[in-house]
């Protein structure tokens, strides 16, 4: 059984489709990566799948468990066996990098305070930022921030790692070294991750399968080769990074001459 | 015609809508309290609590008592120049520990909270929500209510009505001052001349209202932050959203408040 399903997902903002009946599985072990362009869904997608918002209809069933329809408890029940790298890392300015990483461990468990600290430094030696942890988020970079927010997710074990635009903004450099990080983890911790990017270099460094989304709907969903593959318009678009088409030159004409005009008139 | 009748409609369902999620946010917070209680309560939020309440309370210890001392004189002596002509110089006092008691201490404390803390409330949790701070609470499995509002609720329940008794405290001492200096009486039979003038009462009414104040001034914040939608430029307006809507509420909570207390009072 997948560890996550997402079935016949929709989800609309303001009468406007966002998400058109959704099917993906996501297998414990691999490395998932969800593709796709600015506004396809992506995001849309992974914020269902982290219940922070209710499909207009479908179901999500983590471990069996339909967190669209189980109540509060439950669902903070299987939150706690995710770990979340958001886009922006959220890591809470008030505390210290080894306070959030620790804030899960101290109110979510009964470890001893040694103890606890223990695994923070662990976890922070993982990302690499064992002498760091001390510090603010606002003293980090953009990719130590993006790595202590990978530390913070990995805080109590989870079964899953969902990590958002990991390399997003970061030089190409710091971004491989994430990919990197990232395939350490699943060798060296047999994590299932499900990471949401538009990087193509990164997504086919790190994938063991990826779901192309495009408008809403999956367009194609398998191995590494079967994406390379697939033949379908959008997919070699994307693949192939050919833009939509040209600036429409006689448009342009039209709109710069009725902008003259216009600033004529009111002279 | 219509158009008018058609604002009308809208601005009357956008402040029901707004005074609906208030109660609602009010009603999830108090479920969520015990949990930012000390003993009974989780000790992160009760240190949360604590920590809200310095900055709230002890933080703007010297602003509050700067500004009541100051409308203790202006109170004194505006009620002088007029009193002095009747030959009643000696209403001043009652002018001033019943003014301040039931009316100015609260009302100044509220407004010197709502620009301070309210405000900070509502940068917080609108830069919380911006950066993703929030969702990251829910998927680590923490109520944002319980994590968030809880601690600021309970800290400006306990700090508000603190801070207006320091500041009766202090516009009743400034009215000492005015009148040591305009007719020598002395500090010691001022106090006892207050403290004949003010009943338990007055003081309740005080204390309640700084208590409704306080309520007023945690969620108008909180709910301000939480409304925020896109970057910082949201922040900025929830801000002063957040001193705008709850000073104004404020001063509709006085009047009502003391209008019921003019009644019973009767």
């Amino acid at each position: 059984m997948a560890f996550i399903s997402v079935r016949d997902v929709v989800v609309e903002y303001d009468g406007r489709r966002v998400l058109d009946g959704v099917n993906l599985d996501i297998e414990a072990g691999q490395i998932t990566v969800l593709l796709g362009g600015s506004g396809s869904g992506k995001s849309t997608l992974l914020r269902q799948i982290l219940g922070l918002e209710q499909p207009k209809a479908g179901s999500i069933l983590i471990k069996g468990t339909d967190i669209t329809r189980c109540s509060p408890a439950d669902l903070n029940k299987i939150r706690r066996s995710i770990g979340v790298s958001f886009q922006s890392a959220a890591l809470f300015n008030s505390l210290s990098l080894a306070d959030n990483v620790a804030l899960t461990l101290q109110e979510h468990t009964a470890l001893e305070p040694s103890i606890i600290d223990l695994i923070v430094w662990m976890k922070l030696a993982v990302v690499g930022l064992a002498d760091f942890g001390k510090l603010h988020p606002q003293e980090l970079s953009g990719g130590m921030k993006k790595r202590a927010a990978v530390a913070r997710a990995l805080a109590l074990d989870p079964e899953i790692l969902v990590l958002d635009e990991p390399s997003a903004g970061l030089d190409p450099i710091v971004a491989a070294e994430l990919d990197e990080l990232i395939l350490f983890l699943k060798e060296t911790f047999q994590i299932t991750a499900l990471v949401v990017t538009h990087e193509l270099p990164s997504a086919f460094r790190i994938a063991d399968r990826i779901a192309m989304l495009f408008n809403g709907k999956l367009l194609a969903v398998g191995t590494k080769d079967q994406i390379r593959a697939n033949q379908h318009p959008r997919v070699r678009q994307f693949l192939n990074r050919v833009p939509d088409g040209p600036v429409h030159a006689p448009a342009l004409a039209s709109y710069l001459e009725r902008y003259v005009q216009s600033q004529e008139v009111k002279r | 015609m219509a158009n008018v009748l058609e604002i009308a409609g809208r601005e009357t369902l956008s402040q029901l809508d707004y005074i609906g999620s208030l109660n609602i946010q009010l009603w999830a917070t108090l479920r969520g309290m015990r949990a930012a209680l000390p003993l009974v309560g989780n000790r992160h939020r009760w240190r949360a609590a604590v920590h809200q309440m310095l900055e709230i309370g002890v933080d703007a210890l010297p602003m509050v008592a700067l500004l009541a001392m100051c409308s203790g004189f202006i109170l004194a002596m505006q009620g002088a120049s007029e009193l002095r002509r009747f030959g009643a110089l000696h209403f001043v006092i009652d002018l001033v520990a019943v003014g301040f008691t039931r009316e100015l201490g609260p009302l100044l404390t509220a407004i010197a909270v709502s620009g301070r803390s309210g405000s900070a409330f509502a940068a917080e949790i609108g830069t919380m929500k911006v950066t993703e701070e929030i969702d990251a609470l829910k998927v680590m499995a923490f109520e944002p209510v319980e994590f968030v509002l809880a601690p600021k609720y309970l800290a400006a329940l306990v700090a508000v009505p603190c801070l207006s008794i320091v500041a009766n405290l202090f516009g009743i001492l400034a009215g000492g001052l005015f009148m040591f200096f305009s007719t020598h009486l002395g500090l010691l039979l001022y106090f006892r001349c207050v403290l004949t003038s003010i009943e338990l009462r007055d003081v309740l009414a005080g204390v309640i209202k700084s208590v409704a104040f306080a309520t007023i001034i945690a969620h108008v914040g909180c709910l301000e932050g939480l409304r925020v939608r896109g970057g910082p430029e949201a922040v900025g307006r929830s801000t002063t959203a957040a001193v705008v809507r709850s000073t104004f509420l404020v001063i509709v909570a006085d009047a009502i408040f003391t209008t019921i207390f003019y009644f019973i009072g009767r």
